[in-house]
């Protein structure tokens, strides 16, 4: 390969497109490692703790897109206190700085301000594509500026994000010039829209191919909406409240009747669900559906529409579809790769799901792959069938609404389950836990997971041992996740330098020590150690007190950029 | 750990630990197992029915878990937005109630919930003689403007018609054939 002149290496390169592929062929020799840089195009950066913003620009200088994450992955259940970090701002601004064509920014889990829509809006004119995920800190007038000033945009993707809603003005901020859009996801806001503006942004859009729309767009603009959109592939219908004898429900049947090419639906907001026949004709088309934030669909609706999906893929759904309709899903979507089934009733904490729900399940489904499942109970029995008839999955979580929950037919723990479940899937990336468990799970997890890259443990096992299982046995762990398990000092110092193999340990109500936590951070300088110490329970003294001192939140992490310099009083940096 | 038991033992500091168990239960952290963490103990096979059932309207009273499940409180958000609020009155009270339906799992929670909100007792209910033993009577307003008696439709249906709760009392009640 060394003959070849560097354009041809580069075209070479030019097939390899994944993160890890490219991160192999740089490593290959100083030459490679050249070209790779200056061509790659796609950044992903895990945790943006990391490495800093300037030497990301500069050894990747023809970067146009960038994904980035921020807090830790508890931090979406209320783990992390605001405030915490992961601000995107100083990212935008030293790109911004060093003129990087930025085209394209996907970011989960961080805070953005509106100065940092606002600079991002105004600093890259190719600036294409904004995908947001579980972030917050922005209004809707950051997003007013991305409409305004953005010239090229093609993709404005807003997921589950907390937005302060300060009027629906931004969406006619989108100029009467731009034709450009093909995604736009508003689900998540809460305020009201511009209707007219939004009709008017639609008709003008003919490359429009994936929307999704607010709680605020009503059944007749849905309608006017369809009719000018026919081409649309994916539709989030936003309220669905109406009178089936209206004469606006029938101008929607015929407006869906015109989308045959949707494959991908969700919404349904706010709904009555008996009209939902409306939607029969496109079911046959769909690929994936999401149900998940309609709680008013359920039973025999619910079962009636799941009936005409046969090509389904992906489904997401609340659990009020119960096992009876699982076994819908089982007999009716032979196609099924990615189920999730969340809780409808997570205050209450009584799942409509149980194990047979789940089976039935793995015996219909055969090419599943990913699962997640929040259950009222599980029992082993389930699990090893369940791994018998599906040995394929990548991903497996499990969620029982009790956490500690045993068996529960033999009142058990659930090691033996999941040791199944390890067991049979090969290929399997991601774990989540729950119920009864002790050692012997972890035992299992170390022993068969070797390709388990991301594990999260919460009540579980008995000793330092079961942590100790999982660092010893698997091999290519990325993440690892621990809330409310008896893992101490011994555990976390076991082996330290398998930290810098890893992106990050999250460790919560365990019984590690501050006393630990400074023993490893001395010992792995490359390492952020953080302590979270709201309510300031701890005092930082030193001494043979640190021991007596146990840490109620710890996360680290493998770094380049040394101590971040934006933590808040309550986060130790050891 | 040995320094730290000393310590907590010289100031009894398992006596205000803050626990997410029943009252009384931290005695059984001994058996079974070395685990010390916030668990919440677990109702026995030999807790009777009764028993069961009132832990089980204690675990939906008190405070969840911190983070548990494990959703996203964009989701969460998204589903308690469901609430169906209705007023309640009663004859002879001063002023009126207002009490989300969709709280409760059935007729005995929600006459359970009224009995203690206004200080009555319903009495039993059945289908052929309405509420027995009490002067008090659960009505309500439905769809069509008609008062109705509590309980005699199944709950769903109930709940998608229910526009007002009313307690009748006395001689108006008698009425709906509560025997006084």
């Amino acid at each position: 390969m060394n003959y070849f002149p560097d354009e041809v290496l580069e075209h070479i390169f030019d097939f390899v497109g994944s993160h890890k592929d490219r991160n192999s062929v740089s490593q290959v020799c100083k030459l490679w490692y050249r070209i790779e840089s200056y061509s790659r195009q796609k950044v992903f950066v895990g945790n943006c703790y990391a490495i800093g913003p300037e030497r990301v620009a500069e050894r990747f200088s023809g970067l146009k897109s960038i994904t980035l994450k921020g807090k830790p992955h508890f931090a979406d259940f209320n783990l992390v206190p605001p405030d915490w970090g992961g601000f995107v701002y100083p990212w935008i601004e030293a790109f911004a700085r060093s003129r990087v064509g930025l085209e394209e920014l996907r970011l989960k889990r961080m805070v953005v301000s509106d100065e940092s829509l606002e600079l991002l809006s105004r600093s890259f004119p190719n600036f294409k594509s904004l995908v947001l995920v579980s972030c917050e800190g922005f209004t809707t007038d950051g997003l007013a500026a991305v409409a305004a000033y953005c010239r090229q945009l093609k993709e404005l993707d807003l997921q589950e994000n907390d937005v302060e809603d300060h009027r629906g003005h931004w969406l006619s901020c989108f100029p009467e010039s731009s034709t450009s859009l093909v995604s736009l996801n508003f689900a998540c806001l809460k305020g009201d829209i511009n209707l007219p503006a939004l009709e008017r942004l639609v008709a003008r859009s003919p490359n429009l191919k994936s929307l999704r729309l607010s709680r605020a767009v009503p059944l007749d603009v849905l309608q006017r909406i369809l009719i000018r959109a026919p081409q649309l592939l994916d539709l989030g219908v936003g309220s669905y409240l109406h009178d089936p004898d209206s004469e606006n429900y029938n101008k929607l049947v015929t407006a869906i009747q015109k989308c045959k090419s949707v494959r991908s639906l969700s919404g349904f907001l706010d709904v009555a669900p008996h009209c939902l026949s409306a939607f029969h004709i496109i079911c046959p088309n769909l690929t994936s559906l999401n149900l998940s934030y309609a709680p008013g669909i359920y039973d025999n609706e619910l079962i009636k529409l799941l009936r005409h999906c046969h090509k389904l893929q992906r489904l997401w759904i609340l659990d009020c579809i119960g096992d009876k309709g699982l076994e819908v899903v089982a007999s009716t979507c032979k196609d099924l790769e990615e189920l999730r089934v969340f809780p409808s009733d997570p205050y209450v904490g009584q799942a409509a799901v149980t194990e047979e729900g789940l089976v039935a399940i793995s015996r219909g489904c055969q090419k599943l792959n990913s699962i997640l499942y929040f259950c009222q109970q599980m029992t082993n029995a389930a699990l090893i069938t369940v791994a018998k008839n599906c040995p394929n999955f990548v991903r497996f979580r499990l969620c029982i609404l009790d956490p500690t929950k045993p068996d529960a037919v033999t009142q058990q723990p659930l090691d033996e389950g999941f040791g199944a479940i390890v067991q049979a899937c090969k290929d399997l990336k991601r774990l989540s836990l729950s119920g009864l468990l002790t050692d012997q799970v972890f035992l299992y997890i170390g022993m068969y997971a070797e390709q388990l890259e991301m594990l999260s443990i919460a009540f579980a096992g008995d000793s330092d041992k079961g942590m100790q299982y999982v660092l010893k046995g698997c091999k290519k762990l990325r993440k690892l996740e621990i809330r409310d398990s008896p893992f101490g000092n011994a555990a976390l110092l076991m082996d330290v330098a398998k930290y810098e193999t890893m992106r990050s340990l999250w460790m919560s109500s365990c019984e590690v020590t501050l006393g630990g936590c400074k023993a490893l951070a001395k010992r792995m300088p490359g390492l952020n150690v953080e302590i979270i110490n709201e309510n300031d329970q701890m005092e930082f003294v030193g001494g043979c007190d640190d021991d007596r001192q146990k840490v109620e939140k710890m996360y680290l992490y493998r770094t380049l950029a040394g101590q971040r310099r934006d933590a808040p009083e309550f986060v130790w940096t050891l | 750990m040995e320094g730290g038991v000393a310590y907590e033992q010289g100031l009894n500091l398992k006596a205000t630990e803050l626990t997410l168990g029943l009252p009384g239960t931290g005695e059984t952290e001994g058996q079974g197992g070395v685990r010390n963490n916030n668990k919440r103990p677990m109702p026995t096979s030999e807790t009777n029915e009764e028993e069961s059932q009132a832990l089980k309207a204690a675990d939906r009273g008190r405070a969840q878990i911190v983070g548990w499940p494990p959703i996203r409180s964009y989701r969460k958000n998204s589903l308690q937005e469901k609430k169906m609020y209705v007023k309640v009155s009663m004859d002879g009270a001063p002023y009126l109630r207002k009490i989300d339906l969709k709280v409760y799992r059935g007729y005995p929670e929600l006459l359970k919930a009224l009995e203690a909100m206004f200080k009555f007792a319903a009495g039993v209910y059945s289908e052929r003689e309405g509420y027995k033993g009490s002067e008090y009577v659960p009505t309500y307003e439905d769809k069509d403007g008609d008062w109705m008696l509590v309980g005699d439709v199944p709950w769903d249906m109930f709940m998608s018609s229910c526009k007002r709760l009313r307690i009748m009392k006395g001689s108006e009640a008698r009425g709906l054939g509560c025997g006084v």
